[in-house]
């Protein structure tokens, strides 16, 4: 075994007592597999469809808290105004009836890694062969004075779509003309990078249009953020950016790192120097990490992120168990996205797949693909393909990348719009 | 791999491309593992539901072709160029193969 890095020979190990495993039989006693995928979000629903269509004889079981699941992406052009709500609102029928999976709408609240088990709140315990954990992000609500889950009720973090995305557009539409919206930007690592800067934009467009004399504020951890000189560009064109009549100011940080919030004067504070900004609306975006089951399993480590073996996604401090999308430390490059997790899940369902009929798992490829709205008419992206080099994922180099100048903003809209019907017709059809 | 294998893969991966695929023999990603890749944005098995063209269906060499001219940028694009980039040749033609296949 000269050639294999011990942890590539753990990793065969593993794979061979897998297929022991599934000969004696599965969590079932006898019969078929069985996979439990805890989330049905981007990462868990693309992971639950593609191992059936991989391998339709293995049995799975989508485990999620809400019958409906609500998209992040195209949230913010719910609240932009540019389509309705019950748009971007996707549910699991299709799911069960067309590919057979079990979908049991309860919250996973304990993993048992030895006894390969998961707990639910409704009181039901559900045996796996293999587990997918796709949870999404949580908040780190310790990171700004003042804010926590009870405050975000009146000062939404709209960064999970749902009632809050509801919430932060109701505000926008009973501030008066003339208000200052701040949005709190995020600290690295978090959901969908160029997230804040589209939200900026269409809250940018929705006052253009409705409030002309208001402005969006964002204050910022960070002194770059994803996709900048096309957010920029975008911002000069559309919403006069850098001008004394500008629609959208940006802080960059340290200046602009929100440290504590008072909801009743409603301002916040930023910077070294505790400089205090009065907003008519509030949108602070926490510093993340993962999702609550997954913490509460022993799969994150001390970054509050979970490590995983990019080739099958299996945790590397449990074995059997597997970590996808937000929740996931990818490998380097790969952001936090839908497109990302919907990725991740599929090279996972391949693996999984493969592990359980005790084959080795192939050679992955994964793709992200990621528009933003800056306007409804003008979109920019961006894209990689990574691949496998010196046994280490990362982005094929000389590939990918942000839209190139004399890009066609009116086109990359209307791919933006198409990608997100193709995309959640993925996730959920 | 088996020696075996790695000879034929040795007398050129032409050859062998029409038979079962190249990446296959020199361990790269299967065209099934790439191209469930691209449905995020053309849809579930290449069956778009938006501007994007579906690709389900399609001639192996129409594919083959568009992809090669996207990465080379012969033929102008939005974004196929950047993605097209992060592809061998070979690559191409087993992500080509996998939905010409499909109905």
């Amino acid at each position: 075994m000269s050639k294999l890095s011990r942890r590539e020979f753990i990793k065969l190990a593993g794979a061979a007592s897998s297929i022991g495993l599934v000969g004696i039989g599965s969590a079932h006693g006898k019969g078929a597999a069985h996979v439990v995928v805890l989330g049905g979000g981007f990462g868990g629903a693309t992971a639950a469809k593609y191992i059936k269509k991989f391998d339709p004889s293995i049995q799975v079981t989508l485990i999620d808290t809400h019958k409906e699941y609500v998209t992040c992406p195209a949230s913010n052009w719910v609240v932009g105004g540019l389509r309705p709500m019950q748009s971007i609102v996707f549910g699991y029928d299709t799911l069960a009836s067309k590919y057979g999976i079990k979908v049991v709408y309860d919250t996973a609240t304990q993993i048992d890694a030895e006894a390969k088990k998961v707990k639910l709140k409704g009181g039901d315990s559900i045996a796996y062969d293999r587990l997918i954990v796709s949870p999404g992000i949580d908040f780190r609500w310790d990171t700004i004075e003042g804010y926590d889950a009870s405050v975000a009720e009146k000062i939404p973090h709209a960064w999970k779509a749902g009632p809050q995305t509801v919430t932060l557009k109701k505000q926008l539409e009973a501030m008066a003309d003339g208000g200052t919206v701040i949005i709190a930007a995020p600290p690295n690592p978090f959901r969908c990078p160029p997230g804040p800067y589209e939200r900026a934009s269409l809250i940018a467009h929705y006052l253009q249009k409705n409030k002309p004399k208001s402005k969006v504020l964002i204050l910022d951890s960070k002194p770059t953020f994803s996709k900048q000189p096309l957010f920029m560009a975008g911002w000069e064109k559309l919403y006069g950016y850098g001008t004394d009549k500008a629609l959208i100011e940006w802080m960059p940080g340290p200046d602009g790192a929100v440290s504590a919030v008072d909801p009743k004067a409603m301002t916040v504070v930023a910077g070294e120097i505790e400089e205090t900004f009065k907003g008519d609306v509030i949108n602070i975006v926490p510093a993340q990490k993962a999702g609550q089951i997954a913490l509460a399993a022993g799969l994150a480590n001390d970054s509050g992120w979970c490590p995983v073996d990019h080739m099958t996604w299996e945790s590397f401090l449990h074995t059997n168990i597997h970590v996808i999308g937000d929740s996931s430390i990818a490998a380097k490059g790969m952001p936090k996205s839908g497109y990302m997790a919907n990725s991740e899940a599929k090279v996972c369902a391949a693996a999984v797949v493969d592990l359980l009929n005790g084959r080795q798992p192939g050679m992955p490829s994964w793709v992200n693909t990621c528009y933003s709205l800056v306007g409804p008419k003008y979109g920019i992206s961006v894209a990689d393909v990574y691949g496998v080099h010196d046994g280490k994922a990362g982005a094929v180099k000389g590939a990918g990348g942000v839209s190139p100048k004399g890009s066609n903003p009116m086109l990359e809209a209307i791919y933006a719009e198409s990608w997100f019907n193709n995309i959640t017709d993925d996730l959920f059809g | 791999m088996t020696k075996k294998l790695s000879t034929v893969a040795a007398m050129g991966c032409a050859t062998v491309i029409a038979l079962v695929g190249c990446s296959a023999f020199a361990g790269g990603p299967s065209g099934r593992t790439l191209a469930v890749t691209c449905n995020g944005c053309h849809g579930t098995d290449g069956h778009s539901k938006g501007a994007a063209p579906s690709l389900a269906g399609r001639p192996a060499s129409q594919l083959d072709k568009a992809m090669k001219d996207f990465k080379s940028g012969k033929r102008p694009s939005t974004i196929m160029d950047r993605i097209a980039k992060g592809y061998t040749d070979q690559d191409i033609a087993a992500i080509s193969k996998y939905y010409s296949s499909i109905k």
